[in-house]
C-alpha cells in the first residue's frame, strides 16, 4: 500500500478526486454550459417579464412576483399556432418521405454492383453541400409554372371532415388552397433532402451483411423481396436517426419558405416566416420576441431533449 | 456506446464520398435502356448488368427528383444568368440573345466585391473559429469526465435551432439598452466597451436597417460571426469528438509513459491524427457560412448593409426585392462556384482515400 493510498485512508477523502486540475476542468465545462445556455436563459426569464420589468431589470434574473407575466406566450402562441400547424403538416410528410426515398435510394447503390455506380454515388453526395441560393431564382419560376393550386382544384376546398361536438363547437377539418404552396413546399424539400438521407442510409447498408442478402436472393427472393424483409426491418434504427435530423433541417428553414409560399406570409406561413414577422415588426416588445422564438423552437426542442443521441449521430453522420 | 456508432458513422461518411465523375450521368443512362428490354436478351446479360436492372426501380425515382431539383434546377439557373431576365417580363430563352453581360456588371460592381470579400472573411474567420473552439470542446468532453453526455448535449444544443430563433435571441443578446453582452461588460466595469454591435446603425425592424456611423471595424460581421460560433461550434466538437475516439488508448498510455506532457502529447500524438475530422468539419462548416444567409436576413433584412452584406443577401436582395432576376443569377453561380471549389477537392480525396 503506497504512502498516497494510506493517506487518502486515513483522511478519508478521494486524493483524486480533489486535484486542481480536475477542479480546473469541471469549473472550465461549467462556464462553457452558462455560455451557451446563456441566450436561451436569458431568452426565457425575459419571455416571462412585463414591459416594465424587462426594461429596467438584468436580462438573466428571473422576474419579480409583481413583474411576472405569462401573456408574451399567449401573444405569440395565438399569433403562432396557425404557422405552426402548417410547420408540422410541411416537416412530417416531407421528413418521412425523404427518408423513404433515400433509404430507397442508398439500398439500389450500396446492396448491388454495377458499374457507374459510384458515380451516381457521386451525384448524390455533392448535392448535399450545394448554396441554395443557386436553386432559387429556378425554384420560384417552376413554381410560378406549375399552377399545384390548379391541379388540385377538385381535391381543395373539401371538407374533409365535420361534427359537432360538446363544449367545442362544430369541429372541422378541410382542406384549404393554401395547402398548393404547402405541398409545393413538400416537393422541394422531399427532393432536397435526398442526398443526405442517402447519404445517412448508404453508411448503414455498407455494414448489412453480404452474405445474408446472397443468401436470401439464392432462395430466390426478388431485389423487393429482400428490401421488404430484411433490409427494410433492419433499417429501424437508422429510420430513426434520419427522420430526426431531417425534421429538424426542414423546421428549421426559412429560406425555400420564403420563395415558395407566395407574398411569404398569409395562411400559408410556416412557423419560421411567422416567427419572423413576429419579431420583425416594430411595435413587437422583446418579451413577446423572446416567447415567439421558444414557441417556434419548441417542436425541434422537444426532439432534441427527447432524442439528442439520434440528432447527434445524423449531425456526425451527415450534414 | 453512442459514440462508437458516431465514429463508425463518421468513417462511413469519408469512405462514401466519391467525387463527381463526368461519366457517372451516361452510365445510368446506359442501365436505363437495359433496363427497357425485358425480353430473352436481358436474362442473358452478365449479373453485372442485371444488378443494375434490379437496382434501378430503387435509385432511379429518388435521383429523377433529387436530380431535377439539384442539377435541373442548377443548369436553368446559368442559362437565366444568360439572359436579360428582369422586372416583370418572362425571361427568353432564346440561345442567340446570351451573352455573359449579367458577369460584367458583377464584375464591376463595387456592392458585388465588398458582399465577396465580406463572404471570405465570413468564410475564413468562422470556419477556423469555429474548428478551434469545437477543438477545445471535443478535447475538454474527453478528459474522462462524469455526466460527459449531459455537457456533449448541452453544447451541441444550438445546432438544432432554426436560424430565425437564434437570431432573435442574439438580437436580444446584443441589445444596447438591456442586452446581456452590455449588461455583462458593465457588470465587470467595461461600460466603455458595452456597443451597439449589431449596427453602427438603427434597426427599425420592418423598415430595414439606417445605417449611422460608418463601420470600421466589422464590428457587425464579427457580432454575427460570434453568435454563429456559438450556434456551430457543438457541431465541430461531435465531429472532433468522434476523431479522438478513434485514436486507439495505447497512444495516450505510450505518450504518457514517455513523460509528454499533456500539452505536448496533444501536439505531437493527437492533433495530427485528426486532420481528416479537421478536413470533414471544415467543408461543412464553409457551406453552412454560404447558407447564413437566414441569420443575416432575420436581423438585418435583405439589406446589411456594407459590413455584412455577403453573396448570398446580396443574390436574395438582387432577385426578389429588387427583381434583377438575370443578375441575381450571375451572383448565385459565382457563389455556386464557390462552393464547388470548396466541396469537389475534398469528394475527390474522399474518393480516391476509399479507393486506395
Amino acid at each position: 500500500m503506497s504512502v498516497r493510498d494510506d493517506l487518502a485512508e486515513r483522511v478519508g477523502v478521494d486524493l483524486e478526486a480533489i486535484d486542481p486540475l480536475r477542479v480546473a476542468l469541471y469549473a472550465t465545462l461549467v462556464g462553457l454550459v452558462v455560455f451557451y445556455l446563456s441566450p436561451l436563459e436569458s431568452g426565457l426569464m425575459t419571455a416571462l417579464k412585463t414591459e416594465a420589468e424587462f426594461a429596467t431589470s438584468p436580462p438573466f434574473v428571473p422576474p419579480t412576483v409583481e413583474g411576472f407575466t405569462l401573456e408574451p406566450f399567449g401573444v405569440a402562441i395565438d399569433t403562432l399556432s396557425s404557422a405552426i400547424l402548417n410547420s408540422i403538416m410541411l416537416a412530417v410528410p416531407a421528413t418521412v418521405l425523404s427518408a423513404l426515398f433515400g433509404s430507397f435510394a442508398a439500398y439500389g447503390l450500396t446492396n448491388f454492383e454495377w458499374r457507374g455506380q459510384l458515380g451516381v454515388v457521386a451525384l448524390f453526395i455533392a448535392g448535399i453541400f450545394i448554396p441554395y441560393q443557386a436553386v432559387l431564382i429556378p425554384l420560384s419560376r417552376l413554381w410560378a409554372i406549375v399552377d399545384t393550386q390548379e391541379l388540385l382544384a377538385p381535391l381543395l376546398d373539401i371538407t374533409v371532415f365535420s361534427a359537432q361536438v360538446p363544449v367545442l363547437g362544430t369541429v372541422e377539418l378541410a382542406t384549404h388552397p393554401h395547402y398548393a404552396s404547402i405541398i409545393n413546399l413538400i416537393i422541394t424539400h422531399t427532393a432536397y433532402g435526398i442526398p443526405i438521407t442517402t447519404l445517412l442510409f448508404r453508411g448503414y447498408y455498407k455494414k448489412l451483411s453480404t452474405e445474408m442478402l446472397e443468401a436470401a436472393r439464392l432462395d430466390g427472393a426478388g431485389a423487393f423481396t429482400v428490401y421488404r424483409r430484411i433490409v427494410l426491418p433492419l433499417s429501424m434504427p437508422m429510420f430513426a436517426v434520419t427522420l430526426i435530423y431531417q425534421f429538424t433541417q426542414v423546421w428549421n428553414d426559412l429560406l425555400f419558405a420564403l420563395i415558395i409560399i407566395p407574398s411569404g406570409s398569409g395562411p400559408a406561413a410556416v412557423a419560421t416566416i411567422a416567427l419572423n414577422e413576429l419579431t420583425g415588426g416594430i411595435i413587437q416588445t422583446f418579451n413577446t420576441q423572446m416567447a415567439g422564438a421558444f414557441v417556434a423552437a419548441l417542436p425541434t426542442l422537444l426532439v432534441y431533449v427527447l432524442f439528442g443521441d439520434k440528432f447527434a449521430k445524423g449531425v456526425a453522420g451527415g450534414t | 456506446m453512442s459514440t462508437h456508432i458516431l465514429k463508425r458513422l463518421l468513417d462511413r461518411l469519408r469512405d462514401g464520398g466519391p467525387p463527381v465523375r463526368t461519366d457517372g450521368g451516361t452510365a445510368a443512362a446506359g442501365s436505363e435502356t437495359a433496363g427497357g428490354d425485358s425480353d430473352v436478351g436481358s436474362a442473358l446479360s452478365s449479373l453485372r448488368e442485371s444488378d443494375a436492372v434490379r437496382s434501378a426501380p430503387f435509385w432511379l425515382p429518388p435521383f429523377l427528383l433529387m436530380g431535377f431539383f439539384v442539377y435541373g434546377a442548377i443548369s436553368w439557373n446559368i442559362v437565366i444568368s444568360l439572359t436579360d431576365f428582369g422586372g416583370l417580363t418572362l425571361p427568353t430563352y432564346d440561345p442567340s440573345t446570351f451573352d455573359l453581360e449579367m458577369y460584367r456588371r458583377a464584375f464591376s460592381d463595387g456592392q458585388f466585391w465588398i458582399a465577396t470579400r465580406n463572404t471570405f472573411v465570413l468564410l475564413i474567420s468562422f470556419t477556423g473559429l469555429s474548428l478551434a473552439g469545437g477543438l477545445g470542446l471535443a478535447i475538454l468532453v474527453d478528459r474522462g469526465i462524469r455526466f460527459e453526455n449531459w455537457f456533449r448535449t448541452v453544447y451541441l444544443l444550438p445546432f438544432s435551432l432554426s436560424f430565425v430563433v437564434t437570431a432573435v435571441f442574439w438580437r436580444w443578446m446584443y441589445n444596447f439598452d438591456s442586452g446581456l453582452i452590455n449588461a455583462f461588460l458593465r457588470g465587470i466595469g467595461l461600460d466603455f466597451v458595452a456597443s451597439k454591435w449589431l449596427t453602427g446603425s438603427i434597426d427599425t425592424g420592418a423598415l430595414g436597417a439606417i445605417p449611422l456611423v460608418p463601420d470600421t471595424f466589422y464590428f457587425k460581421l464579427f457580432a454575427v460571426i460570434f453568435a454563429l460560433l456559438w450556434q456551430f461550434s457543438g457541431y465541430a466538437m461531435v465531429v472532433y469528438l468522434a476523431g479522438l475516439r478513434a485514436i486507439p488508448n495505447d497512444q495516450y498510455e505510450a505518450a504518457r509513459v514517455d513523460g509528454a506532457s499533456i500539452l505536448r502529447m496533444y501536439r505531437r500524438v493527437i492533433l495530427p491524427q485528426l486532420r481528416a475530422s479537421t478536413v470533414s468539419a471544415a467543408v461543412v462548416l464553409m457551406v453552412f457560412a454560404l447558407k447564413a444567409f437566414d441569420f443575416l436576413y432575420v436581423l438585418f433584412g435583405s439589406n446589411p448593409g456594407p459590413t455584412a452584406d455577403i453573396l448570398s443577401t446580396m443574390m436574395y436582395r438582387q432577385a426578389f426585392s429588387a427583381n434583377e432576376w438575370a443578375y441575381g443569377s450571375a451572383i448565385a453561380v459565382v457563389l455556386f462556384v464557390v462552393a464547388l471549389t470548396v466541396v469537389a477537392p475534398y469528394l475527390y480525396g474522399e474518393y480516391r482515400r476509399g479507393e486506395l
